[in-house]
């Protein structure tokens, strides 16, 4: 399993359209990826419940993947992460 | 005449036939089903059916309004994906429900669910997921999205129109939207900006067909829906509609693009703002950034101080709205003139040159720091700065920054973040217009405030109508002051604007270039004005 920290720095935070490239994202990949942020877990292929984390900027995200393809889906993700939000 | 009034969504004005827009009428009703398989696939079906309606709106949105707004159509066909939602259709169905009242408990339970959350734009989500749930039901009811049918532009009045619906009429067609619900943050209203159709939103009158085909105005500059007005009335608004568009359509090319003279001069331009909401306008009109928020509207018509929470609250919303744009709030600038009762200042013979702005701050600084709080506090949600109105000495400054720091010192013990925080002072006195070469040593720009500047340099009252002619504000002794501020400012490496209404006046505007001036900070509705006149330079 990988797990990755990252802190949202995007003013307005995880809003529809990161969300729906993110989950875009980690669909591209076998692995499972779990987000949490708020004390609260979401299914990372979920659109609904990955917006409904409620997630802003200032606020942690952890991301745990899980799956053959994890090496390469964390590089992606942290890449995605960085640049958009 | 018959007159209704409703929030504006963009400032203009359409003149035509009214066309009642209705939407096909379906009662939900549950009803058991005993082919579960057969009702299966009959969502299963509508639901590719409502994937590509969804994909065909998304290429026609970003032909019309671009890569932006379409997206929303491409998060409704994403939001068609989640398993959840989907699971949650699936399992009543397989417990015999018919599929519309299926899909009908799945879209409440997940707006709901959006509709709960603490965070407006997230409670605005829950109408992404009840129109994306309708298009469902309507797809298995075999109740078509209908659209507009006429020949000539027309005036659509509605009870309330989704943002495909709004997407699927033909703009040719479309001289406003009028709509009887709805919120000017709705996708709906941000397309018809967009597409900058006057529309109004929340006009809470009776639709009726007897409407139809009726002469009206919808005014966006005064919220205001005319239907047959009278004749002389209705030539009014048709000539101030056609001077309208003539100027829009020059002005509105010029959305995205830079400040800049045709010799390769680039100036900032942005946006005086006096409130929260204001800053959609500063938005739409392309600014980039916001040079004058007005913290008063923060004090005035209360009966007590507002709360340190409470400032935060607004300052943060504007901050985050901005986007990382820049945002410079002035701190309190009030006096015995303006009706604060709280503040208990006492009457003054000349309140302009009384105690006032900064000089109340220095002197109740608990006042002072509820409000550096709250900015700071907020400064973490965007690019933030500050500046002081009223300066008129490098003590006063001074006396500022050990507040700040200190300020700064109790967040950083609270563990409050906090953002960077240029520090600025307006230059609208004389006397900081005199030593600014001093001034520019403290702080790390100016913005000259050029309504107070050019009153107390002529000694002219504002207010006073007979002195309208003295107040020569292309006078010669405002201009040297502003001339020799911008001077000082930049041998000091500091950055200077001016947010006052001469920075709006554009007969002024080649002379500000011409000086150096890094900024002017003008209304929103003035904005694309004023880049025309620097891209006409």
């Amino acid at each position: 399993m990988k797990e990755f920290q990252y802190t949202i720095t995007d003013p307005i935070g995880l809003h529809a359209r990161p969300a729906g490239l993110l989950v875009k994202e980690i669909g591209a990949f076998q692995s499972k990826v779990t987000v949490s942020a708020n004390g609260k877990d979401a299914d990372g292929k979920k659109l609904i419940m990955l917006m409904s984390l409620g997630i802003k900027k200032g606020m942690e995200v952890t991301c745990r993947i899980e799956g053959e393809d994890e090496e390469a889906a964390a590089e992606a993700l942290q890449k995605f992460f960085k640049s958009n939000l | 005449m018959e007159k209704y009034t409703g929030k504006s969504v963009l400032k203009g004005i359409a003149v035509g036939k009214i066309y009642c827009y209705k939407k096909k009428n379906y009662t939900l009703e549950k009803t058991e089903v005993s082919d579960k398989k057969a009702e299966a696939g009959r969502f299963e079906e509508a639901l590719e059916a409502a994937k590509e309606q969804l994909t065909a709106l998304y290429e026609e949105a970003l032909e019309t309004v671009g890569e932006e707004r379409a997206m929303i159509f491409e998060i409704h066909r994403m939001m068609l994906e989640d398993e959840d939602y989907l699971d949650t259709v699936r399992t009543a169905i397989g417990e015999g429900t018919n599929a519309e009242y299926a899909v009908n408990s799945a879209k409440e339970k997940y707006a709901d669910l959006f509709a709960s959350m603490d965070d407006e734009y997230m409670q605005a989500r829950a109408a992404d997921i009840r129109d994306i749930s309708d298009r469902l039901i309507n797809i298995l009811a075999g109740v078509g999205e209908d659209t507009i049918h006429t020949d000539s532009p027309v005036i659509v009045l509605a009870e309330d129109l989704t943002p495909s619906e709004t997407i699927r009429m033909d703009k040719s067609k479309i001289l406003a939207f009028v709509t009887i619900r709805g919120s000017s943050n709705s996708h709906t209203a941000i397309l018809a900006r967009s597409m900058n159709l006057p529309s109004l939103v929340n006009t809470q009158m009776e639709l009726n067909d007897g409407l139809n085909g009726k002469i009206a105005v919808v005014d966006g500059f005064n919220g205001e829906f005319l239907i047959e007005p009278q004749e002389e009335l209705l030539e009014e608004m048709i000539r101030r509609k056609n001077k309208w568009e003539t100027d829009t359509r020059e002005l509105q090319l010029l959305k995205g693009k830079e400040n800049i003279t045709s010799d390769g001069r680039v100036i900032s331009l942005y946006a005086n703002i006096g409130s929260v909401k204001d800053v959609d306008a500063a938005l739409e009109a392309d600014a980039g950034g916001i040079g004058l928020f007005r913290s008063e509207f923060l004090y005035l018509g209360r009966n007590d101080y507002p709360t340190e929470e409470e400032q935060f609250r607004s300052y943060k919303a504007v901050l985050e709205k901005m986007n990382g744009r820049k945002v410079i709030i002035r701190t309190l600038d009030i006096g015995a003139d303006k009706k604060v009762d709280y503040f208990q200042l006492e009457p003054e013979e000349n309140p302009a040159l009384g105690y006032r702005a900064i000089r109340i701050c220095l002197d109740r600084p608990e006042i002072f720091i509820t409000q550096l709080r709250a900015i700071y506090r907020a400064s973490f949600y965007g690019t933030a700065a500050i500046m002081f109105p009223m300066i008129v000495s490098v003590d006063e400054i001074r006396r500022i920054k050990e507040i700040v720091n200190q300020v700064k010192t109790d967040l950083a013990d609270e563990g409050c973040p906090i953002g960077d925080v240029e520090l600025g002072i307006m230059v609208e006195t004389p006397a900081a217009a005199v030593i600014s070469d001093e001034l520019a040593e403290e702080v790390e720009f100016f913005s000259i405030g050029t309504n107070d500047l050019t009153q107390y340099t002529l000694a002219v009252d504002r207010q006073n109508q007979k002195l309208e002619s003295t107040c020569n504000t292309h006078h010669p002794a405002v201009l040297r002051l502003i001339e020799m501020t911008v001077r000082n400012g930049h041998e000091k490496g500091i950055w200077v604007g001016i947010c006052g209404e001469l920075a709006a006046d554009t007969e002024l505007t080649g002379m500000f270039l011409d000086m150096g001036v890094d900024e002017l900070s003008v209304s929103p509705s003035s904005l694309l004005r004023v880049r025309k006149a620097v891209r006409d330079i």
